[in-house]
């Protein structure tokens, strides 16, 4: 798929507290969606143990931006308040494109690469990633 | 204020939380995920790292490069936590090299605002804000005389009075009732650097505050 092609579609973006649990995801959501969905993730702290980086979350978002927007998928109370830090320091343009979303992280990033792949809105991936909370 | 205060005011705060880290982690690790300490330690030893520059500045200069510098660095979610608080009080202080009264009630009211939003929680669900409040209304109506006494002691008993609370934010939530019984350790880290604060500007040469 062409870069060009890529950026038709939202963005995916995975923060974990554990690197091993954010590839593990990404993996995931390669194997099940392909490669029709920009995407990035990243997991530790900055000396690398548990934990989450805006540094390396904001370079995440970076690697898969998307002018439709990024959703991103976060995994405990850190990951979510240094995800939206994150996002407060993307540009103001950028900034009203990016979400963290209320979804469980591995099964919210394979139905919102899901819902992207099909060239869905922002609104709709992030619809997706957080149905599951919504049963 | 002179740059040396700014800078020993820092200095001051920094050393007193990174000597804290275990006894922070400890707490933490009874009802969170037991990195509290570590992650403070973290961010406070990149602010030492920078200590010369920051003291070049003006105090609502510093806090603010202190706060983005906690972000940067924490590592959790006392990271935003922290970092907007510092940020908020130093915005608010601006380029003034003094302190005012009125300055940093302001500052303080905004970073309370920041942090009821940004950690989606208010005061009574052991948390931070729990100290912080107290602290600030104590900070409202004592002006002239004694300021850091009683900041010191609302701090103090504002953190024992979260060992009861039943926590419903954060990692402590997961807990339920076995929350109960333990310090918040974001009350402790908050106790320990208002009162490091008060320590130093208590001794200092000059009234800071005015």
């Amino acid at each position: 798929m062409k870069e060009a092609d890529m950026s038709k579609n939202v963005g995916i973006v995975i923060v974990s507290h554990s690197s091993l649990v954010a590839q593990g995801a990404a993996d995931m959501v390669r194997q099940m969606v392909g490669d029709e969905v920009p995407l990035a993730w990243c997991g530790g702290n900055p000396d690398g143990d548990l934990g989450t980086n805006v540094p390396a979350i904001c370079n995440a978002i970076e690697a898969a931006w998307s002018e439709r927007g990024v959703a991103i998928l976060v995994d405990l109370g850190g990951a979510e308040t240094n995800s939206e830090m994150a996002i407060e320091m993307l540009t103001d343009k950028r900034r009203a494109k990016a979400v963290v979303c209320n979804g469980p992280i591995v099964e919210g990033a394979v139905m919102a690469a899901t819902e992207s792949s099909g060239g869905a809105t922002l609104e709709q991936v992030r619809r997706a990633a957080e149905e599951l909370y919504r049963l | 204020m002179e740059n040396k205060t700014t800078k020993e005011l820092i200095e001051c705060i920094a050393q007193t939380v990174i000597s804290a880290a275990s006894e922070l982690t400890d707490l933490d690790q009874a009802i969170g995920d037991g990195d509290h300490g570590i992650n403070m330690e973290r961010g406070f030893r990149a602010v030492l790292a920078k200590i010369d520059s920051l003291g070049e500045l003006a105090p609502g200069r510093a806090f603010a490069d202190l706060g983005k510098t906690l972000i940067m660095t924490i590592g959790g979610a006392s990271g935003p936590l922290y970092g907007k608080l510092f940020m908020s009080i130093g915005e608010a202080l601006g380029d003034d090299p003094q302190i005012t009264h009125e300055r940093l009630l302001a500052g303080c009211d905004r970073a309370v605002a920041v942090l009821k939003a940004l950690g989606k929680s208010d005061v009574g669900q052991k948390t931070m804000l729990d100290v912080l409040v107290p602290v600030i209304e104590t900070l409202r109506v004592s002006k002239g005389g004694d300021v850091y006494g009683p900041l010191r002691a609302a701090a103090r008993s504002a953190a024992e009075a979260t060992i009861p609370m039943l926590a419903t934010r954060g990692r402590a939530s997961f807990l339920g009732e076995r929350s109960k019984g333990h310090m918040d350790p974001g009350a402790r880290s908050s106790e320990l650097i208002i009162g490091a604060a008060c320590r130093y500007l208590e001794a200092a040469p000059a009234a800071v505050l005015s």
